[in-house]
């Protein structure tokens, strides 16, 4: 089965928190491989980066290329077709750029690609078995992938949690292989997010609303109930979508990272993005009408019922107060 | 431009609670309500507006059985012009690698500037629309939430971390996997699909696209599904149960503890 390689995802000279996460998911999917941090980019950010993962790592391979100085994925997988060696594990985290880089790499690399890895489950012979969620991460199930000649996975964010990991790795320079870059995809800005009337990521109570609310006329009541308890409205990403409140109230990994004391899931169902963007372990609260919503696997308290009754309810009653 | 939608049709999770069978291998598919999956429609609305913009016509392709006929004719009811169901028993089963192998099969048998996925679909992998590109040696960009159209090149936004967009230019042909939110999709009423209820959809299975049936279906795959399950995620909340009194008066008690009223 071969070696494992986990790419480094990184931004001014610190790697992401996957970083960590992928030597641990690398150590579950191939017991004993040696694991080797691939990390890609240019200049002293890239240096920095690569002698911190010598700590963590067995060996760091470092691909130093102008091309390389914004991770864009087409160009990247170009560098890792040329650089990586037949055969091998290739590790990515499930994220915007895991999601742009793995199928793609999988087919140039002519080897199998599982995505959103969530656990794993064992390695029988050329088999490995891992964990996946379907439909919105309502139900699971595992999967078989032949990684006998290699593969490429995406793992899930948060998982697979860091386990403190210490070796002391070398740093390779295969710049020198990184081959012909040029692609017909180029890089030109990151447009920041924009702000909004609130910032939800300083609110201490959010009453946060999703899919359950149905129609736009409804959210008044969202905001008479966060009137009642002095809280912040954010949302989760249908309501965006839909255009009935702006992108700064988006709670999610595609929108904003809160860290609220009690956080109000009112019809939301909980999707993996959603939960991303969720953190500093608030006591949170559910209230949907189906009953297999993922939400209530990490919600403190949850109630089943339809917000469109339960929200005008619970505002009287704390107006009463 | 000649633009290449493919679509899927899936069960709709905003209208059905997922639940698996007896057996533990399937979900239990009787009587659920099935749509074009969420992304897709968003992929449909963004090729009929650069269509309308540019001039064109827009295509409507899915790998499945005879029942996906009718996502089909809903996206054309939308305003694509013209529908492929791709369908062959050799087909069935196949993984991701699989599906993007019989699209590249249906790519290469029309001229298309531009091919649309949506981002993901019930799976969850966000796989089809990568790998094609890959096969057909196509710049591929996913997640997009914005498209400009330019002389040649497109100027492609993509949705990243934090609420921020990747600004790129991308050469054609290319393949892109549209992100929900990168428009409104029009309404479709009952009468949108009566006007296209007769159209013609022909069907392509494995001899006519030229693709060897051995490199798709389930022989093929080396990514299988083996079971559902629900997972054993220890406690979960505690479920407030009562007269909606009673479950309120525990509500406020807790956030009253939590420091959530103010």
């Amino acid at each position: 089965m071969g070696e494992v390689f986990a790419y480094i995802k990184h931004a001014q000279g610190v790697a992401d928190d996957s970083a960590l996460e992928l030597i641990v998911a690398a150590k579950k999917i191939a017991p004993g491989a040696p694991v080797t941090a691939v990390v890609t980019g240019t200049g002293a950010d890239l240096d920095k980066v690569c002698t911190a993962m010598a700590a963590v790592y067995n060996s760091v391979w470092k691909i130093d290329n102008a091309a390389l100085a914004y991770p864009n994925a087409e160009v990247v997988r170009k560098a890792l077709v040329n650089v990586l060696p037949a055969g091998n594990i290739v590790l990515l985290p499930h994220d915007t750029f895991g999601m742009d880089l793995g199928p793609g790499l999988s087919i140039k690399m002519n080897v199998p690609f599982v995505a959103d890895i969530v656990g794993v489950d064992g390695v029988d012979g050329g088999t490995l078995k891992v964990v996946r969620q379907e439909f919105s991460g309502q139900v699971s199930t595992h999967v078989t992938c032949d990684i006998s000649g290699g593969a490429v996975m995406n793992v899930r964010g948060g998982v697979f949690q860091a386990d403190g990991s210490a070796a002391g790795g070398a740093v390779e320079d295969k710049s020198g292989a990184a081959g012909d870059l040029s692609a017909k995809r180029t890089f030109v800005e990151v447009v920041a997010a924009e702000a909004g009337d609130v910032d939800i990521t300083k609110s201490e109570v959010l009453v946060s609303v999703g899919r359950g609310i149905e129609d736009q006329e409804n959210l008044e009541m969202v905001f008479d109930l966060a009137k009642a308890m002095g809280a912040d409205v954010s949302c989760s990403r249908p309501i965006v979508d839909a255009k009935w409140l702006e992108k700064a109230r988006q709670v999610g990994t595609s929108g904003q990272t809160v860290k609220p004391k009690v956080y109000m899931a009112m019809g939301i169902s909980g999707s993996f993005q959603h939960l991303g963007g969720l953190k500093g372990n608030p006591f949170i609260v559910a209230v949907n009408k189906n009953p297999k919503a993922p939400i209530f696997q990490v919600a403190d308290v949850g109630i089943e019922a339809n917000i469109l009754e339960f929200i005008p309810e619970l505002t009287e009653k704390i107006e009463e107060l | 431009m000649e633009i290449l939608v493919c679509v899927k049709r899936v069960p709709d999770t905003s209208e059905n609670e997922i639940a698996i069978n007896g057996d533990g291998n399937d979900i239990e598919r009787d009587d659920l309500v099935y749509s074009v999956n969420e992304w897709d429609n968003y992929a449909v609305e963004e090729a009929i507006q650069i269509v309308d913009k540019v001039g064109g016509s827009v295509t409507v392709v899915t790998v499945g059985d005879s029942e996906s006929e009718e996502v089909l004719r809903r996206e054309m009811a939308m305003g694509a012009n013209n529908g492929i169901l791709l369908t062959d028993d050799a087909f069935e089963g196949s993984d991701g690698k699989g599906v993007a192998t019989i699209l590249k099969a249906a790519v290469e048998k029309g001229k298309y500037d531009l091919i649309f996925t949506g981002a993901q679909a019930d799976g969850g992998s966000a796989e089809v629309g990568g790998m094609l590109a890959a096969m057909l040696d196509y710049p591929y960009a996913s997640l997009v939430n914005l498209i400009e159209v330019g002389d040649g090149k497109l100027k492609v936004g993509r949705e990243i971390e934090g609420g921020n967009q990747e600004i790129n230019e991308i050469q054609t042909p290319c393949v892109l996997s549209i992100q929900t939110g990168i428009n409104e999709p029009r309404y479709v009423g009952i009468r949108g699909i009566r006007k296209v209820a007769s159209v013609e959809i022909p069907e392509l299975g494995a001899g006519d696209l030229g693709v060897d049936a051995s490199a798709v279906g389930e022989a093929a795959a080396k990514v299988k599904r083996v079971d559902y399950f629900v997972p054993d995620t220890g406690a979960g909340a505690e479920m407030l149960t009562g007269s909606s009194d009673e479950i309120i008066a525990k509500l406020i008690e807790y956030l009253k503890a939590k420091g959530g009223l103010k």
